[in-house]
């Protein structure tokens, strides 16, 4: 016979058993340690009294959530959660489609231009969020300085006001808005890179016999190419989406919820009472609120995009 | 009268010349084939024609209107790509109601009524709720070709339409083809690869090779009188032999290349000494590769004998094989091109 144990070592990486344990283990050991863990831990805190002064486990039911539900800073959060996230979201996918289209047609210094589109998507969450906070800052924003420059804004006769200033994240509609744009500006590279893949991959007889069978651009683009990228784009969605819904970064640097609370949003305030205010079970009931519903969304989208035609 | 008329197009990618000059006239009603080997330029010639590609130069013309500057929609054609390119979110209805939709004007009776008769000259009905993936290569064929003939094109272009079938359906296919394209007397340019579906099918043929046009004729006329030697070499399966002999191109068909005993009642003949090297058995032929002496070296050839040939030839062996004088073509040895016949006794050693 063959083999021993010099050749049994020497084909050991043959063994797809062997192999596969060792490429899976740090997989596992990450979702384990790192999202599984703190995950259970969330449900359990939820369930519990339980305080940063006081972490015994006592099992209090859904009392943490029936009392989260009579706070207006929950529902204003819960309902901002829903705002933002569905206008951002429809902002982006519209955004994303036009630049999306742009970028995958030929032009010269494509690439660079990719590169800089890309650029938002590659800068720490927070770092890009405090570049913001200079660009919307009250008394030293840019973006007022130029609209005075325009004589839109400081003058008597002036369209956007007699002050000097717009006070962007001291109003509550400028503030929405801002942190909407933040939220589309953040997502707009990566959900136009995933539509740009979609786009080229569409392949070049289908375009060239829609051209010969009259269509013009926008027949061309809602009938053959939207409809061959829908689940790119479902898929494209659901990245930003999960991003939205669980990002706090940008709403904590931008406006930490103000003015007052209207401005708050799930994630936020559960940080703000879970840990900034020590109610931990409070806290995780926040976060958790919305989970149920972003599972089953996961759940839908991703059932849908499985259907649909892609030969 | 010319329905398509090319001018002097050309076609440069770069340095590379895809179409190199080429006019072409297409008369109303015929099925013109343009036949030529892999990136000969073809179906960039086609493409041209579609108006998907800019020429570099030159003009085109359909049904007497100088159509080089419009796009494919203002040119009244049809196209069958090689891979159908059926839209793949969209029922078979929807596809061939594509290009109706797309010219707009259409009552929904009318568009329903169009689709069902374009559907009807395939035998397609039954499949019009179908999405493609549901369907056969045969019939994704036959939803493509609908969904041309659906808009009433005046020309109708097929690239290699047929080249994704399997070889038993592609034999009927050709016949339905062909049928269907004389039924509607639709002006019909294809493009393909296959010379059996170019002598098959076409009215006229044009051969091309490195974007340019070799030859254009009826299938008989550019087998028989091949008017160069890579038109004498690409048709013809094996191609024309070829052999070197004083200062021209002899050439010669491998199944007019017969043994004398096969050739007793022609009086005309030109004789070889035939050194047989291997013999390749293909069911109802037979095919003898060896080698002839000619004045300037030994050439190789190939005669194509029936299987059931009273002679038999076997390897290793030499036989007298002869070529009835008519049957010879000659080349000239630098350019390719075919020149007067010579005189006979140059060539019996």
């Amino acid at each position: 016979m063959t083999g021993g144990p010099v050749a049994r070592f020497r084909y050991l990486t043959d063994n797809e058993k062997v192999l596969g344990s060792v490429f899976l283990f740090p997989a596992i050991a990450y979702i384990v340690l790192l999202v599984a863990i703190p995950f259970a831990l969330a449900i359990a805190f939820s369930l519990a009294n339980v305080t940063v002064g006081n972490t015994t486990l006592s099992f209090a039911g859904l009392e943490n959530f029936r009392r989260i539900l009579k706070t207006p800073e929950f529902r204003q959060s819960l309902q901002n959660t829903f705002f933002f996230t569905i206008v951002s979201q429809a902002i982006t996918l519209v955004l994303a489609n036009a630049l999306a289209l742009i970028l995958s047609a030929e032009f010269r210094g494509k690439w660079l231009a990719r590169l800089l589109i890309m650029l938002p998507w590659a800068t720490p969450i927070s770092l890009g969020t405090v570049g913001w906070l200079w660009l919307l800052d009250s008394k030293f924003s840019p973006i007022d300085w130029v609209l005075r420059y325009a004589h839109l804004l400081g003058s008597p006769d002036a369209i956007l006001g007699i002050q000097k200033n717009l006070y962007y994240l001291g109003n509550v509609d400028l503030a929405r808005a801002s942190i909407v744009l933040v939220y589309v500006w953040r997502m707009l590279p990566l959900s136009a890179v995933i539509l740009m893949a979609g786009l080229t991959a569409i392949s070049q007889d289908l375009l060239d016999q829609a051209d010969v069978d009259g269509a013009g651009f926008w027949r061309t683009l809602f009938q053959i190419k939207l409809p061959l990228i829908l689940p790119i784009m479902a898929v494209a969605s659901l990245f930003t989406l999960v991003f939205t819904v669980g990002d706090m970064a940008v709403v904590y640097v931008l406006t930490r919820g103000g003015p007052v609370y209207y401005t708050q949003i799930l994630p936020t305030w559960a940080f703000i009472k879970g840990i900034e205010a020590g109610a931990l079970g409070e806290g995780a009931a926040t976060a958790l609120f919305l989970f149920p519903v972003l599972l089953a969304v996961v759940f839908v989208v991703l059932r849908a995009s499985q259907r649909t035609e892609v030969t | 009268m010319a329905f398509v008329e090319l001018q002097g197009l050309r076609k440069h990618f770069g340095t590379v010349k895809a179409v190199d000059g080429v006019d072409l006239s297409v008369t109303e009603g015929e099925l013109l084939v343009i036949l030529g080997p892999s990136g000969c330029g073809k179906t960039t010639l086609m493409r041209m024609i579609a108006g998907l590609e800019r020429p570099s130069a030159g003009d085109v013309a359909i049904g007497g209107r100088a159509v080089t500057d419009l796009p494919p929609r203002a040119r009244s054609i049809a196209m069958v790509f090689q891979s159908y390119a059926l839209y793949p979110h969209m029922t078979v209805f929807n596809n061939i109601a594509f290009p109706l939709r797309a010219k707009g004007g259409m009552s929904k009776e009318e568009l329903h009524s169009k689709v069902e008769w374009a559907a009807s000259i395939l035998g397609i009905q039954r499949l019009l709720d179908r999405k493609p993936r549901q369907l056969s290569g045969g019939e994704r064929q036959r939803v493509a070709l609908s969904r041309a003939l659906a808009k009433e094109p005046k020309l109708l272009l097929l690239d290699e339409p047929l080249s994704n079938l399997d070889a038993k359906l592609r034999a009927s296919a050709r016949d339905e083809l062909q049928r269907f394209q004389r039924n509607l007397g639709i002006t019909t340019i294809f493009v393909t690869h296959d010379q059996v579906e170019a002598l098959g099918m076409g009215d006229r043929i044009v051969v091309m090779s490195n974007g340019k046009v070799m030859q254009v004729g009826t299938p008989r006329a550019v087998y028989h009188e091949s008017a160069t030697t890579f038109v004498a070499t690409f048709l013809g399966s094996p191609g024309m032999n070829l052999v070197e002999h004083d200062d021209y191109l002899l050439g010669f068909r491998p199944e007019q290349f017969v043994p004398k005993a096969a050739a007793e009642h022609v009086s005309q003949t030109a004789s070889f000494q035939f050194k047989v090297t291997r013999v390749e058995y293909l069911g109802a032929d037979q095919l003898a590769y060896g080698v002839i002496a000619s004045s300037v070296e030994d050439a190789a050839v190939v005669a194509k004998l029936s299987s059931e040939a009273r002679v038999e030839v076997r390897q290793g062996e030499i036989y007298e094989f002869v070529v009835q004088s008519s049957q010879l073509r000659f080349f000239d040895k630098q350019t390719g091109n075919r020149i007067e016949p010579r005189p006979m006794s140059a060539l019996s050693r």
